[in-house]
C-alpha cells in the first residue's frame, strides 16, 4: 500500500516536471508574477516596483501581483525568501546595502550568501541636504563648520546601520570630521525634522531633492556625474572625496529558482529599464537606472561585500 | 472654486465616493484589515483612472476605514483601527448595557464632523499649519507620548499601581525587536520572527479581542445586553443628537487636536484620539464616569481620529510629506499617475488638489447614511446572534486579519499569546488600556526622547532641549495640570464634607 502511494506520488511528479519544465524553460514568465515587496507600501521600494509593471505588461503580457512582508528594515521578508515557490513565480525586492550590513548586527533570520539576487536595475544616489534657508551654503561651510566643532551638527537619517547612516560614517571618515547622527524612524519623519529645522542636516537621496523641491538645498550628490535633474549640484567627487554610493534596488529569487528562469528574467528587467519612458519616469522622479544583469552579478555583490566589510568597521559591527 | 465643487460632484467621483466609503467602513470594521492595507491593495485599480478620482477614492477609503473602527471597538471590544482604541473605553461598556445602537450613532455624528472639521481646516488653513507641524521637533513627540502616557494615572484612579505596571508590560512589548535608534536587538532571543518586533496591530488584536472571546466562553451571561423594548432608529438618533448638542465644546475641542496631531508626520492617529480622549475627561464635569460608557467619550475619540485623516494631508499635500502611513500610500499613488508631489503641487496641481478636497468633504458627509444604515443592522446582529456562533466567528476573524497583515503565522501565536496574558491580567484586576497605551505611545516616547539627548548633546545644552522649547512648555503645563487635577478634585470634594462633619459634631 505504502509503495503504491509512493509509486503513486512519483508518477504525479514525474508528469509534473514533464509539463512545467519544458514550459518553463520556454519562456519566463508563465504565468502572472508575485512580486514581494520587504517594505511599506506607498515606500520607494514600492513605488519604483510599480513603475516597472505596466512595461513588465508590456514586454511579457502577464502582472505584477503585488505582496508585502513588512518588518525589522526589510529583513522579514528576505528570512522567508528561499521557503517561498522557486518555479519563477515569486520574486522579491531586495536592497543594498541591507543586505550586506543586517547580518552582520545579530541574527536576523538570513545571511548574506543566503540572498540570489538576479537583477540590480536602479540606485538612489545619497545625497547631504540641508534647510533652504541654512547658513551652510556649500559642501566645504559644512565641512568647515563641524571641523571648528566637532559633533556639534546634528545630521538626520532614517534608521540605525541604515543606507543613511552608511553615508554618514563614510562620509565623516572620508572628509575627517566627526558629526552626530541622529536616527529617525521614517522618510516623513527624518523630512519633517530637516524642515523643521530640529536637525541642521539629513543623510538622504537625490528623491528627496525632488520631494521637497526649494525647501531644501543639497549640497552634494554621491554620483560620479551630476544628476540631470539637478544640473547646478555637484558630486562628492569634485569636492575631492571619494563617495560615489546609494540604496540600491534589485529583485531576488529564492535558492532552487533554475539558472534558466534567473537569466531570463534578468532579460525582462533589462529590457524594462531599455524603455525610454521608464528612464524618464524614473530620472523624473530623482532615482538613477542600474544594470547589472545577473551574469555580472557574482563579481558585482563581491565588489560591494568588499566596501562594506569596510563601512560595518567604521559602524561598530562585528566585533 | 464653484468650479472644483462641480467637478467634484460629476456622477463617476460621486459613485467613487460612495463606493470608497461602504468599502472601507466595512474594511475597518474588521480587526487586522486597516486603512493602510486596504489602501495598499485598492491603488492598483486606480490607476486607470484620472488622478483626482483616484486620490477620491482612496481618501474615502481612508476617512470610511477610521470611522469603521468603530463599529469592532463598540460591539466586540476591539480596535478595528489602532486610531480607535479610545472608542473602545466607552464605547463596549455602553453596548454591554444595551446602548451599542446609540453609541454606534453617536461615533457616527462624531466622525463625520470631526471629518468635515479638517477637510474643512485643510481647505482653508493648510499652508501656516504645516509649519505649525514642522514646529513640532523630538522633544515635542517625547512630551506628547508622555501626555498620552499620563492617561494611565487618570483611567486607572484607585488601581495606580496596576495600571503603571500595566503600562510598563506595554512598554516592555514595544521594546521587541531592532532598536530605531541604535540598532540593538532588544529581546528577540535570538528568534528572526521578533527582530521586526510586535507590530501594533496584532498586539491589539490580542490584547483586546481575545480576553473578551475568553470571558465569552467563561461566563455564562450574554454578549451584550438587549434592551426589552428597542426604540425606534428615528428615538435613537434624535437621542444620539441631543447628546451631541451637549458636548459642543468637547466635539470642536477633539476634531481640533486630532486635526492637528493628524497633521504631524511622526505622531499618527492613535495618538492623536487618545490625547482628545485625556483632553475630554479632563475637562468634563463626570471624569469618574468616563471609561464607564460615558458618550463623551466616544466623542472625542471618534472626532478625533476622523480628524487626524484631513490633518494628515496637510504635510502631505503642503510639504510633500506623508502625515500617517495612508498618506504615504496615497502619495506613491500619485508619483505614479505623474502628479509630481510637494511644495509646488498646489500651483502646478491645483485643480486636482481642490477637486481632491471637495471630493473628500464629500465622501465624509456620505459617511453619514452609511454609518446610520449600517449601525442600525450591525448592533442587532452581533446583540441577537447566538454565541455558539458569535465565539467562532470573532476567534476567525481576528486569526484571519492577524495572519492578513504580513502573512505570517508567527503573528498569529503573538496575537494568542498576548491575548491570554491579557486575560489572566484582567483576572488579577489588570486594566488592558494602560498596557495599550504602553504599546502604542512607547516607541514614541523613546524615540523622541533619545533624539532629543542626542541632539542637546551636541548643542551642549540636554535641559534645554528638553524644558526651553515653548511649545514643549505647554505640554509640559498640560502633563503637570493633567495628573494635579484629580488631586485637586479629590481635595475640593473632601472639602465641604469635612465642614459639615464639622458643624454636624457642633450640632
Amino acid at each position: 500500500m505504502k509503495t503504491l502511494t509512493k509509486m503513486t506520488c512519483a508518477a504525479a511528479f514525474g508528469l509534473a516536471a514533464a509539463f512545467s519544465g519544458p514550459a518553463m524553460a520556454a519562456d519566463w514568465p508563465d504565468q502572472d508574477v508575485t512580486y514581494i515587496i520587504p517594505f511599506n507600501p506607498g515606500g520607494e521600494s514600492d513605488v519604483t516596483a510599480r513603475m516597472q509593471e505596466p512595461f513588465f505588461a508590456k514586454i511579457t503580457g502577464k502582472k505584477f501581483m503585488f505582496d508585502y512582508i513588512v518588518g525589522a528594515g526589510g529583513a522579514a521578508g528576505w528570512s522567508q525568501i528561499n521557503s517561498l515557490p522557486a518555479d519563477g513565480s515569486t520574486i522579491m525586492g531586495v536592497n543594498t546595502p541591507h543586505i550586506f550590513l543586517q547580518p552582520q548586527g545579530g541574527n536576523v533570520g538570513y545571511e548574506t550568501d543566503d540572498i540570489n539576487v538576479v537583477y540590480i536595475y536602479q540606485i538612489t544616489p545619497f545625497a547631504l541636504i540641508v534647510p533652504a534657508d541654512s547658513p551652510i551654503e556649500t559642501l566645504e561651510d559644512y565641512i568647515a563648520k563641524a571641523k571648528a566643532q566637532p559633533g556639534a551638527i546634528t545630521v538626520g537619517g532614517t534608521g540605525t546601520n541604515s543606507a543613511p547612516n552608511v553615508a554618514q560614517v563614510a562620509f565623516d571618515a572620508a572628509a575627517g570630521i566627526t558629526t552626530t547622527y541622529i536616527p529617525f524612524s521614517g522618510t516623513s519623519a527624518v523630512s519633517a525634522a530637516l524642515l523643521g529645522n530640529q536637525v541642521q542636516a539629513q543623510w538622504g537621496f537625490t528623491t528627496v531633492g525632488v520631494n521637497q523641491g526649494d525647501e531644501v538645498r543639497m549640497l552634494a550628490v554621491a554620483m560620479d556625474e551630476r544628476h540631470p535633474l539637478f544640473p547646478d549640484v555637484p558630486t562628492f567627487k569634485e569636492k575631492g572625496i571619494d563617495l560615489v554610493d546609494g540604496a540600491r534596488r534589485g529583485v531576488i529569487v529564492p535558492a532552487d529558482t533554475p539558472e534558466e528562469t534567473r537569466q531570463q528574467m534578468s532579460d525582462v528587467f533589462a529590457e524594462i529599464n531599455r524603455d525610454p519612458e521608464m528612464q524618464k519616469m524614473m530620472e523624473e522622479a530623482g532615482y538613477v537606472l542600474l544594470n547589472v544583469p545577473y551574469s555580472e552579478m557574482d563579481a558585482y555583490l563581491a565588489g560591494l561585500s568588499e566596501n562594506y566589510e569596510h563601512v560595518a568597521e567604521l559602524l561598530g559591527l562585528n566585533q | 472654486m464653484l468650479d472644483f465643487v462641480l467637478s467634484a460632484l460629476t456622477p463617476l467621483n460621486l459613485f467613487l465616493a460612495i463606493v470608497s466609503v461602504v468599502a472601507g467602513v466595512v474594511i475597518g470594521a474588521i480587526p487586522g484589515l486597516t486603512a493602510t492595507m486596504a489602501i495598499a491593495v485598492l491603488t492598483p485599480f486606480t490607476f486607470t483612472m484620472a488622478p483626482e478620482a483616484a486620490l477620491i477614492t482612496l481618501a474615502g477609503i481612508y476617512m470610511g476605514a477610521i470611522y469603521g473602527g468603530c463599529f469592532a471597538a463598540i460591539l466586540v471590544n476591539t480596535p478595528g483601527t489602532p486610531s480607535s482604541i479610545a472608542t473602545t473605553f466607552d464605547g463596549f461598556p455602553m453596548a454591554k448595557r444595551g446602548q451599542g445602537q446609540l453609541a454606534v450613532n453617536i461615533a457616527t455624528l462624531a466622525s463625520v464632523f470631526g471629518g468635515v472639521f479638517s477637510v474643512i481646516v485643510l481647505l482653508l488653513l493648510s499652508p501656516p499649519l504645516a509649519r505649525v507641524a514642522l514646529a513640532f521637533g523630538p522633544p515635542e513627540y517625547f512630551w506628547l507620548a508622555v501626555l498620552g502616557l499620563a492617561l494611565v494615572a487618570s483611567l486607572s484612579e484607585g488601581q495606580l499601581l496596576k495600571g503603571l505596571l500595566g503600562a510598563c508590560l506595554g512598554l516592555l512589548v514595544a521594546f521587541v525587536g531592532s532598536a530605531v535608534i541604535g540598532g540593538d536587538m532588544r529581546f528577540t532571543f535570538d528568534q528572526p520572527a521578533l527582530v521586526g518586533g510586535v507590530n501594533v496591530v496584532v498586539a491589539l488584536i490580542g490584547l483586546f479581542c481575545i480576553p473578551v472571546v475568553l470571558d465569552l466562553i467563561t461566563r455564562r451571561d450574554h454578549h451584550l445586553h438587549v434592551p426589552e423594548e428597542p426604540a425606534s432608529a428615528r428615538e435613537e438618533l434624535g437621542a444620539a443628537v441631543g447628546i451631541l448638542a451637549s458636548q459642543k465644546v468637547n466635539l470642536v475641542r477633539s476634531a481640533s487636536i486630532g486635526t492637528l496631531v493628524g497633521a504631524l508626520p511622526a505622531a499618527g492617529g492613535a495618538i492623536g484620539s487618545l490625547l482628545a480622549y485625556s483632553e475630554a475627561r479632563r475637562n468634563a464635569r463626570n471624569p469618574e464616569d468616563y471609561g464607564k460608557g460615558e458618550p463623551g467619550g466616544i466623542v472625542a475619540s471618534e472626532a478625533a481620529n476622523n480628524g487626524t485623516v484631513g490633518g494628515g494631508f496637510i504635510p502631505t499635500l503642503v510639504l510633500g510629506i506623508p502625515g500617517t502611513p495612508p498618506d504615504a500610500i496615497i502619495l506613491g499613488a500619485l508619483m505614479v499617475h505623474g502628479v509630481r508631489i510637494g511644495p509646488n503641487l498646489f500651483a502646478e496641481h491645483g485643480d486636482i488638489v481642490y477637486t481632491f478636497i471637495f471630493g473628500l468633504l464629500i465622501a465624509t458627509i456620505l459617511m453619514l447614511p452609511v454609518g446610520l444604515l449600517v449601525g442600525r443592522y450591525a448592533f442587532r446582529l452581533i446583540a441577537n446572534i447566538q454565541k455558539t456562533a458569535l465565539i467562532p466567528g470573532i476567534l476567525l476573524m481576528t486569526i484571519l486579519g492577524t495572519y492578513a497583515i504580513h502573512a505570517s503565522f508567527a503573528d498569529v501565536l503573538m496575537m494568542l499569546s498576548l491575548g491570554f496574558v491579557a486575560w489572566v491580567l484582567t483576572k488579577a484586576g489588570f486594566a488592558i488600556a494602560p498596557i495599550v497605551l504602553g504599546v502604542v505611545l512607547g516607541p514614541i516616547a523613546e524615540q523622541g526622547f533619545v533624539q532629543s539627548w542626542l541632539i542637546g548633546n551636541a548643542a551642549g545644552n540636554i535641559p534645554a532641549v528638553f524644558f526651553g522649547r515653548p511649545i514643549s512648555i505647554g505640554i509640559i503645563v498640560l502633563i503637570v495640570l493633567g495628573l494635579l487635577w484629580p488631586v485637586y478634585l479629590s481635595f475640593k470634594k473632601r472639602k465641604p464634607n469635612t465642614s459639615r462633619s464639622v458643624s454636624n459634631a457642633a450640632l
